[in-house]
């Protein structure tokens, strides 16, 4: 355990360097949901029946998930580059806890993530988004948020250390973007043909977003939805729970063990 | 002497009976292997004969199918964590990270080998592979020989008991090259076994104490430099300046070696391994004269990887009917 804490601090050291060293990716990545936060609450809100200010309102806690869902894609690229790259190669060589690499990547990830959001959530702000939740509850979606990102990204590892392409990671990333569309992150489901609305509403990204929602003082809880989404703040976590109870020991145990 | 009495040998690296295949592939099938402790031991063989795989095997990167080994005392798979602390690798797969500096991946690695007030020896690794102008630009604008060196460098953050070099002077310029050759030296003087891949006999030589001819995924002969040197002898090759000289150039050649030449065409050269000591140049070019064999060139150069492999084993590297069990 100590060990563990040891190496997986400097695992955590070793990702944030890489970040400073390299920034691009990591900008671009958080660019991103600020041109959509523009060009979907200006352009397609003006095509919608809800007024544009409160549009966007919905929109802010949307696109905070669906970024947060793009740790599917960073973790996937990573896990995939370290193995490619054979620097994995190195410390399965070195007594290095078998649990530090993964561990420390999805550490330094949720750090990463929390610096990289600010940006977004400040043209929120200057969009007309408006946080109205309690001090508790404001903290309790921020957390939620970063639980759900952790998941992903844990899904990202284990994927990443599965195909050990980096070619593959960016086919598969791209991928990934669609997720968000079906879910409520950009539109509310109410008006969804009614398999389609189940779907959606399945989606883990709808429960976390509703719950950012409900928690940010954002929008009502819609109504005649599915139990994660009716239920947010316990859908999420229990959607949390799940997704990371099944990756996290996946990734693990594929990082230890490599092609042994 | 570690880990036994000291007039007994110890083995850093003893093995028998390895194998690992992967699918159709068996790429390393019954690898008895015996490494004296601080000596210097190199697995030489061409491309696909399974030293890489043998490699991974002993690092324990990969898991042996059968078979069982002792590293610096310690079980393979059984032990692994233990293995891993006593020995570094460094080569054509265990890389450094791409993203971090020169500088950063060293302190990295002394961090997690758990090493105390690692910057002065951080400093001391850059200066001593020529990257101490580089140390903090990342890895990705280095040269194939400066990461090469940064690899190298990384193996040597602490001293193990066990260094394991995957073809170290692959895409090394000749002063990396002798760079690695002194790390291998100042190393053994210290008493580290180190276990090195080499496709070529010369490099073996200069480095190593002991050689394994690694012949589809085997040892196939073992035996000092010198001995290899002795047995496989040299090559004497000679150029004619007709065609019809090349018969009569082989007939002198044929009694000076008392092995049977070979010809090329192509070039109007006919050639033979020779174990002969007295066979010099000098003496060479005087039989041929005699002979009354237009010369045009003649060289006794020391043999190549296939001359070795064509004594030992009979055949060409690379060659054999079921060739599907070399590629890898």
């Amino acid at each position: 355990m100590t060990a563990l804490v040891y190496d997986g601090t400097a695992m955590v050291g070793r990702q944030l360097r890489r970040v400073r060293n390299n920034p691009g990716l990591a900008i671009l990545t958080q660019l991103m949901p600020i041109n959509m936060l523009l060009f979907f609450g200006y352009v397609f809100g003006s095509a919608l029946a809800m007024p544009g200010r409160e549009y966007r309102s919905f929109l802010v806690p949307g696109l905070l998930v669906a970024t947060a869902a793009g740790g599917i894609m960073t973790g996937m690229f990573q896990a995939a580059q370290d193995s490619h790259r054979g620097v994995m190669d190195r410390f399965r060589t070195m007594p290095v806890s078998r649990t530090a690499v993964p561990v420390g990547q999805a550490a330094a990830d949720l750090v990463v993530t929390a610096v990289g959001t600010v940006p977004l959530l400040l043209v929120g702000l200057a969009v007309g988004w408006r946080v109205q939740g309690s001090v508790p509850e404001v903290l309790g979606a921020v957390g939620l948020l970063l639980l759900f990102r952790l998941a992903c990204t844990w899904i990202g590892i284990f994927l990443g250390l599965l195909t050990r392409s980096e070619d593959a990671a960016g086919q598969l990333g791209a991928a990934t973007f669609v997720l968000p569309l079906l879910s409520n992150a950009y539109i509310p489901t109410d008006n969804l043909a009614g398999w389609l609305r189940t779907v959606a509403e399945w989606n883990p990204i709808s429960a976390v977003t509703t719950a950012l929602r409900v928690l940010f003082g954002n929008a009502p809880l819609p109504r005649g939805a599915a139990w994660p989404v009716a239920h947010p703040v316990a859908g999420s976590l229990a959607w949390c729970a799940v997704l990371i109870a099944v990756f996290a020991p996946l990734a693990v145990r594929h990082c230890a063990h490599g092609e042994r | 002497m570690r880990y036994g009495h000291p007039m007994i040998t110890t083995y850093a690296v003893l093995s028998e009976g390895l194998e690992r295949r992967f699918g159709d592939v068996h790429a390393v099938r019954g690898l008895d292997l015996a490494v004296a402790e601080g000596t210097v031991c190199g697995l030489l063989g061409p491309n696909g004969a399974g030293k890489t795989t043998a490699l991974r095997l002993l690092t324990t990167l990969l898991r042996p199918d059968a078979g069982s080994a002792r590293i610096a005392g310690h079980d393979l798979v059984r032990e692994s964590a233990a293995v891993r602390r006593r020995i570094a690798v460094t080569g054509q797969y265990a890389s450094v990270d791409e993203d971090l500096t020169g500088r950063q991946n060293l302190r990295l690695f002394a961090r997690l080998y758990r090493i105390k007030s690692a910057a002065a020896r951080v400093d001391d690794l850059l200066d001593r592979f020529g990257l101490a102008e580089a140390a903090d630009r990342t890895a990705s604008t280095y040269s194939g020989g400066m990461r090469r060196r940064l690899d190298l460098a990384a193996g040597l953050i602490r001293r193990p008991d066990v260094l394991f070099l995957d073809e170290p002077t692959t895409g090394l310029d000749p002063a990396g090259r002798s760079l690695v050759r002194d790390a291998v030296h100042d190393l053994r003087q210290q008493g580290t076994t180190v276990l090195l891949t080499t496709q070529y006999l010369e490099e073996a030589d200069q480095l190593a104490d002991e050689i394994a001819l690694v012949d589809r995924g085997r040892v196939a002969h073992t035996g000092s430099p010198a001995q290899f040197k002795s047995l496989i002898g040299s090559y004497a090759e000679v150029v004619v300046a007709q065609a019809d000289a090349m018969v009569r150039a082989a007939g002198v050649l044929d009694r000076l070696t008392g092995s049977e030449p070979a010809f090329d065409h192509g070039r109007h050269s006919v050639g033979a391994l020779t174990t002969d000591p007295t066979l010099t140049l000098p003496r060479l070019v005087r039989e041929l004269d005699a002979a009354g064999v237009p010369l045009l060139d003649a060289t006794l150069r020391p043999p190549t990887l296939d001359d070795v492999f064509l004594r030992l084993t009979g055949q060409y590297p690379g060659i054999s009917p079921d060739t599907k069990e070399l590629v890898s």
